[in-house]
């Protein structure tokens, strides 16, 4: 991956020059969190299920190999076709060659990051594949080109007047005309043409069982079920850590996924995949991209717990005023932001200080990822390899050499504030960015230290 | 009980008030302070900002100065979880694990190791409590909003003894003010922009004061009130326990 022109800070400060428009996207996701935090309530059991499901996928991380094996046993002996895929690049020729082996140039696809990750549908445009998303937001985002801003919610950065002109432009409605139910029966005729002609469907995959090698897709619009059941073969692509040992589990990240993601007890559609009906076919792709490399790494292995709920970016004070495409990244805000140096760490060296390391995000975290932890260590490592800006290393080393030495403080102090009282251009302009929105604050006439010294018998 | 008062860096340079506060407080409550002039910072902005291998020279000057106290309190979260949870030198690792374990916030020194009761003071305003970060889900210094679990509050514990206040309720009960360290010079535009918010909550419920555990997170709202010449002011929950 090439390195971005602009990093989060620069992108958000785009994103901040529309008051109005961070205002509403900070208070829509602010919504859902209170949403969230109402169903979680309502759960006395939440802090448990918490834990629970963190242990279960500790489990499944440990014994990884094991569990992918037996799913993999289970899955074929199903009648169902396994491929593995070491990156993006293997999991998209796999889907390639799957489509043009049945010369099938159209597809539909349900919301899968992975896909995203991997690049899915830029990879199959540039083969001469159509590729058609179903989730309706995803469908927005694609209609206006741009990639998903929020895993849960792909369009949430987008108003309803501004989807109202991209149906105008391309799917024919009335010019001006915004209203939600009008735009989404639009878009529901819209697909309804493209699930009844797509002879391919692909889909993610939220949990597969190791145990009996089926999988389960959860979506609120059925879109998942009207692509895999009306095509003639369905492709599920799916990362090797989503995987959960027994059927029994399913129960526990169920409630956990859709209370933690939109405050609904559970999604509307939880489809069970388990054989291919007559005469169709049924394909998994196991994706590596970069999760075996992470599980070595013993400081961020548990970010690979992951069930993609977005809880940590509705409550993210930083995602909510800078929204996801300032991440630059198919999985934004704090999760995104630990996954993402994993993959590529130059390209992504700004992410883990994109945070204030409030430490929210770990707590609505329903597999209990220490996120706001790793984000700290993530910085730790980009510093050692080198990749932090030059300017931050001179200000860090001479903060050091200041702070080491009690003398140098005191005098860095006093000349600190004296510039502060005597000077104030100095530091009152724009070249500082403290001043563009804040005041410095007001020097007093003493340290507390000289105050000391001259009330209190020194000690 | 002897107690090394560790006063931050940023305190010590610019809010006094607030440092001469904690230590006439806990004079006040009866303990034996001192406050050992060579200390300088706990290292934090630095190990924030990806550099925790430049810290040495802080972690030691910390040990230096305050292996030997019963308890080191800081009348800030911030600081007190960066030693908690960072304070280390590998020559002497027994040590450091000791001294960091000593190390206390303000608030829960006075609730969890001093039990107070009851406060003399008095504050007769509108006051908004600002819930830090590091205090609130680092220190567990009260309740997380995000979990599903008892109400507890340790500086709402103490600020309830103070005769004549008037605490406002908040819409957002402890969301981040954007201060972050380096964070609020890197990240200016978000940072500003949650500081704005932060501090419209605390306006839009008539607060005359903000007040919390950690002077810089009130640095950062002050910055902001100032510049729209707002009435509202910061104020250290220390100098709201030993107002009189």
């Amino acid at each position: 991956m090439e390195k971005h022109d602009k990093d989060h800070a620069e992108l958000s400060e785009v994103f901040n020059k529309d008051e109005d428009r961070v205002n509403w996207h900070d208070e829509t996701l602010w919504w859902v969190r209170a949403k969230r935090d109402k169903a979680v309530n309502q759960l006395p059991e939440w802090e448990t299920l918490r834990d629970l499901a963190s242990q279960i996928k500790h489990n499944v991380l440990g014994s990884l190999d094991i569990y992918l094996e037996q799913f993999e046993k289970n899955a074929l002996a199903n009648g169902v076709h396994v491929h593995w895929a070491t990156d993006a690049e293997e999991h998209n020729k796999i889907v390639y060659q799957l489509l043009t082996e049945k010369s099938i140039n159209r597809m539909v696809k349900s919301k899968s990051m992975l896909t995203e990750e991997c690049g899915l549908n830029d990879y199959l445009a540039e083969h001469g594949i159509e590729v058609i998303d179903s989730d309706l937001g995803e469908r927005i985002v694609q209609l206006a080109k741009e990639h998903p801003s929020h895993i849960v919610l792909p369009c949430i950065h987008k108003k309803k007047e501004e989807i109202g002109e991209l149906f105008h432009e391309h799917l024919g409605t009335p010019a001006g005309v915004s209203d939600p139910q009008f735009l989404t029966e639009t878009a529901r005729q819209h697909l309804r043409e493209v699930f009844l002609t797509r002879r391919a469907a692909l889909t993610g995959v939220n949990f597969a069982i190791a145990e009996t090698g089926e999988f389960v897709v959860c979506t609120n619009e059925g879109n998942a079920d009207m692509g895999a059941h009306l095509a003639d073969i369905h492709i599920a692509s799916m990362g090797i850590e989503k995987l959960i040992p027994e059927r029994k589990h399913l129960g526990v990240f169920l409630r956990l996924l859709t209370r933690s993601a939109t405050g609904q007890p559970i999604t509307t559609y939880s489809s069970h995949f388990k054989s291919p009906a007559e005469g169709k076919e049924m394909h998994i792709i196991l994706v590596d991209n970069g999760r075996t490399t992470q599980l070595g790494r013993e400081d961020f292995r548990n970010s690979l717990k992951c069930i993609r709920c977005g809880a940590c970016m509705n409550t993210c004070p930083v995602y909510r005023r800078s929204g996801g495409h300032s991440y630059q990244n198919a999985i934004a805000g704090p999760i995104g932001s630990i996954l993402a140096p994993n993959l590529d760490m130059e390209a992504h060296a700004d992410l883990p200080f994109a945070s204030t390391l409030c430490g929210s995000c770990s707590n609505v975290c329903p597999v209990k990822i220490n996120i706001h932890e790793q984000l700290y260590k993530w910085r730790q490592v980009i510093v050692q390899s080198g990749k932090a800006p030059a300017g931050k290393k001179m200000t860090m080393k001479a903060m050091d050499i200041t702070l080491s030495s009690p003398g140098a403080y005191r005098f860095a102090g006093k000349a600190g504030r004296l510039a502060l009282k005597f000077i104030p251009f100095a530091v009152n302009n724009n070249l500082n960015p403290w001043y563009k929105h804040r005041e410095m604050p007001e020097p007093p006439a003493q340290s507390f230290r000289e105050w000391y010294r001259s009330n209190r018998n020194s000690k | 009980m002897t107690v090394g008062l560790f006063i931050p860096c940023y305190v010590d340079q610019f809010y006094p008030g607030a440092a001469i506060a904690t230590l006439q407080l806990l004079e006040k409550l009866g303990v034996n302070v001192v406050y050992p002039q060579n200390q300088t910072c706990c290292g934090q902005p630095m190990a924030n900002s990806g550099f925790e291998h430049l810290t040495s020279g802080c972690n030691r000057l910390f040990l230096e100065n305050f292996a030997d106290f019963d308890y080191i309190v800081a009348p800030s979260g911030s600081c007190v979880l960066h030693v908690r949870e960072h304070l280390h030198d590998e020559k002497i690792a027994g040590q450091a694990a000791g001294v960091s374990k000593k190390v206390y916030e303000l608030t829960s020194f006075l609730t969890d190791i001093l039990n107070v009761e009851s406060l003399p003071s008095r504050f007769p305003f509108k006051v908004g409590v600002h819930q830090s970060c590091h205090g609130q889900r680092g220190l567990h210094l009260s309740q997380m909003s995000e979990l599903v679990a008892p109400a507890f509050s340790k500086p709402g514990k103490l600020l309830n003894m103070v005769k004549d206040i008037e605490i406002i309720q908040l819409d957002r009960v402890d969301e981040c003010c954007g201060f972050g360290g380096t964070f609020c010079v890197a990240e200016e535009a978000v940072s500003a922009k949650m500081g704005k918010d932060r501090v419209a909550d605390h306006l839009r419920h008539g607060a005359q004061f903000i007040t919390g555990v950690d002077m810089s997170c009130l640095m950062h709202m002050e910055g902001i009130l100032r510049r729209q010449k707002s009435e509202t002011k910061v104020i250290h929950i220390a100098e709201i326990l030993n107002a009189e």
